[in-house]
């Protein structure tokens, strides 16, 4: 297959190809190994590949399949079999993960092919991917600038071609935020929609497994093979997968959109505002009645999420103990040693900082002040969403207040740091879906940086932000830009 | 609600069981006290007749049958672990 450039195709486009016998899955993987090779060391979006295992998934794919033949990148939180499992962190530095998730394992019966870890933020907490303590992922569009957090990876490598979709993982934001920073729709499901079983727990009442794509299509195909029941988890919902590409082509008309004035908030770039308002007055065009909203609560989120996630996060990492695996410290003076240097000197500065927080926020004598008053907070956040979604189908918000930053300029801060979920948290609180979708570009310095638009949909309504999302991408061109990566540049200076 | 300067990096750490160095007890000391001041917001939070939410959803009461299933050999288990010798996780003596 010449002439065409295959790591630039959606899932779609490379499905009919593959569908057509026109390509075969083998030289699809060959032609996302090279462009890998080719611009990897620029955007350093993975962590590990296995070329070797993804050949031989390859050589026998059926492309029939829902996702035949279409290799998947992972983000570097959830365990595929034989392959490493880091979650950018010291402590697992060599792990390498015994069995697959429930994630993987639908993936792969569905057809799909994963080949390569992607990188994130340490323990998925960050929203820079700065955290990790491998290396520094840059942004396909500004390589001085942050891919957004903490599926910076999965987000990066979508954006740079080096992935025809991805999976990612949020506990306040950690799909959309990268993805709209990145220039690619991001997903959120549902809580409890798609299985975490197999998945390192970050917070286990937020934490979400979510598709990372070039397409509002890709994406629901994408969750067409990995949403559904899963027995071996308690909090995985027993309702029926319905099929996320059916609502999509069909138009806004009748379809009311919310905007919650707490979402133009001061400290918004003004580019940001300029693109939402434009795309809300899109959205009007296409048939949508733009209805005002108020979630009173929203600015009390951020306080309350990072309180419960902590909180929640400094149990979960509890099992990093140096015995069953992991790094371990050596000459321990005594067992409290052996336990206080294995964490002390395997968790990087904010995996550490938060564990340490929520600590405290569970000690005793803090317990009532703290998290038991957060998750009261919380309860009114998901009852501000409950009303709004008595009047809307959807809201419509900016992802994030600002485009991507530069690598350093929020890490002195971890409080300005955590602001950079202010949009995104929410909704992780309510344990309702989002979805961001690109909505235009800021300039800065010259250079052109992607914007996203957010909406959010009530619990197990993912099909409606999927068709109200595809309806305005397919009406605007921002999903077909991408990036301009210097070693392609220099690859086609050299054919000259 | 507490008043920030309660807040002992020291303690929490150890309770943590993480070790942290001198600089480390301090930077937190301050970044985390900065945070814990941004908290504070939720004091103006009237809560007095709400329910805590631990679950955004509603789901209770999970069971499943308790039947045997393929499940990773003990080789596989110990597979990741920094020590193991005779089928064993081999940790620091404990018992005087």
């Amino acid at each position: 297959m010449t002439g065409k450039d295959l790591p630039a195709l959606s899932i779609a486009d490379l499905q009919s190809l593959l569908r057509d016998r026109e390509i075969s899955p083998r030289e699809v993987l060959e032609a996302l190994r090279a462009r890998i090779e080719a611009v990897d060391g620029e955007i350093d979006a993975y962590l590990s590949l296995d070329f070797e295992a993804a050949a031989k998934e390859a050589e026998k794919a059926n492309v029939n399949l829902p996702l035949g033949g279409v290799p998947i990148a992972i983000k570097d939180i959830i365990n595929v079999a034989g392959q490493p499992c880091s979650c950018a962190s010291k402590i697992l530095r060599g792990y390498r993960a015994p069995y697959d998730a429930a994630v993987i394992r639908k993936l792969r019966a569905a057809g799909a092919i994963p080949f390569g870890k992607t990188n994130m933020d340490e323990f998925a907490m960050g929203s820079s991917t700065e955290n990790s303590a491998m290396k520094l992922t840059r942004n396909p569009w500004d390589l001085s600038r942050v891919p957004g957090g903490s599926s910076g990876g999965s987000a990066a490598a979508v954006a740079a071609n080096e992935a025809f979709g991805a999976l990612g993982t949020e506990t306040g934001g950690s799909i959309r935020q990268p993805a709209a920073l990145s220039g690619v729709v991001g997903l959120k499901p549902t809580y409890g929609r798609v299985s975490r079983f197999g998945v390192v727990a970050f917070a286990s009442s937020l934490d979400q497994v979510g598709p990372l794509t070039k397409t509002v299509r890709d994406s629901a195909l994408i969750m067409n093979a990995i949403a559904g029941h899963d027995r071996q988890e308690t909090t995985s919902l027993n309702e029926p997968v319905p099929d996320y590409t059916a609502q999509l082509g069909k138009d806004l008309r009748g379809f009311r959109l919310g905007l919650a004035k707490e979402y133009m908030i001061e400290g918004t770039d003004p580019q940001v505002k300029t693109a939402i308002n434009a795309a809300v007055k899109h959205m009007n065009s296409l048939g949508a009645e733009i209805v005002d909203v108020s979630l009173p609560h929203t600015d009390y989120a951020t306080a309350v999420y990072y309180i419960l996630a902590t909180a929640e996060a400094s149990a979960n990492l509890a099992r990093f103990d140096g015995v069953r695996y992991g790094y371990r410290a050596e000459n321990p003076k005594d067992l409290l040693d052996f336990y206080g240097r294995t964490r002390g000197e395997g968790f990087g500065l904010e995996v550490k900082r938060r564990i340490i927080l929520g600590t405290y926020v569970l000690s005793s004598g803090y317990y009532d002040a703290y998290y038991l008053r957060a998750q009261k907070v919380r309860e009114l956040v998901r009852q501000d969403f409950a009303k709004a979604f008595e009047k809307v189908d959807a809201l419509i918000s900016p992802t994030s207040p600002v485009p991507a930053f530069k690598f350093g300029e929020r890490t002195a801060d971890p409080l300005q740091m955590y602001l950079a979920d202010i949009f995104t948290s929410p909704a992780n609180l309510a344990g309702i879906c989002g979805i961001s979708v690109p909505c235009g570009f800021a300039d800065a310095d010259g250079q052109r940086l992607p914007l996203g638009l957010q909406l959010l949909g009530k619990a197990l309504d993912e099909a409606r932000i999927l068709q109200i999302a595809h309806a305005y991408e397919q009406t605007t061109d921002w999903h077909k830009a991408r990036p301009s990566i210097t070693a392609e540049k220099e690859t086609a200076k050299k054919k000259e | 609600m507490a008043k920030t300067s309660d807040l002992d990096v020291a303690y929490a750490a150890r309770l943590a069981r993480i070790n942290l160095t001198d600089e480390e007890t301090e930077l937190f000391q301050k970044q985390l006290g900065d945070v814990l001041k941004y908290a504070e917001k939720l004091c103006e939070v009237d809560v007095s007749n709400v329910e805590a939410a631990a679950h955004a959803l509603p789901i209770f009461n999970v069971f499943r049958e308790d039947a045997p299933r393929d499940w990773f050999t003990a080789q596989q288990a110990l597979s990741n672990a920094p020590r193991r010798a005779n089928g064993l996780f081999i940790v620091p003596k404990v018992v005087e």
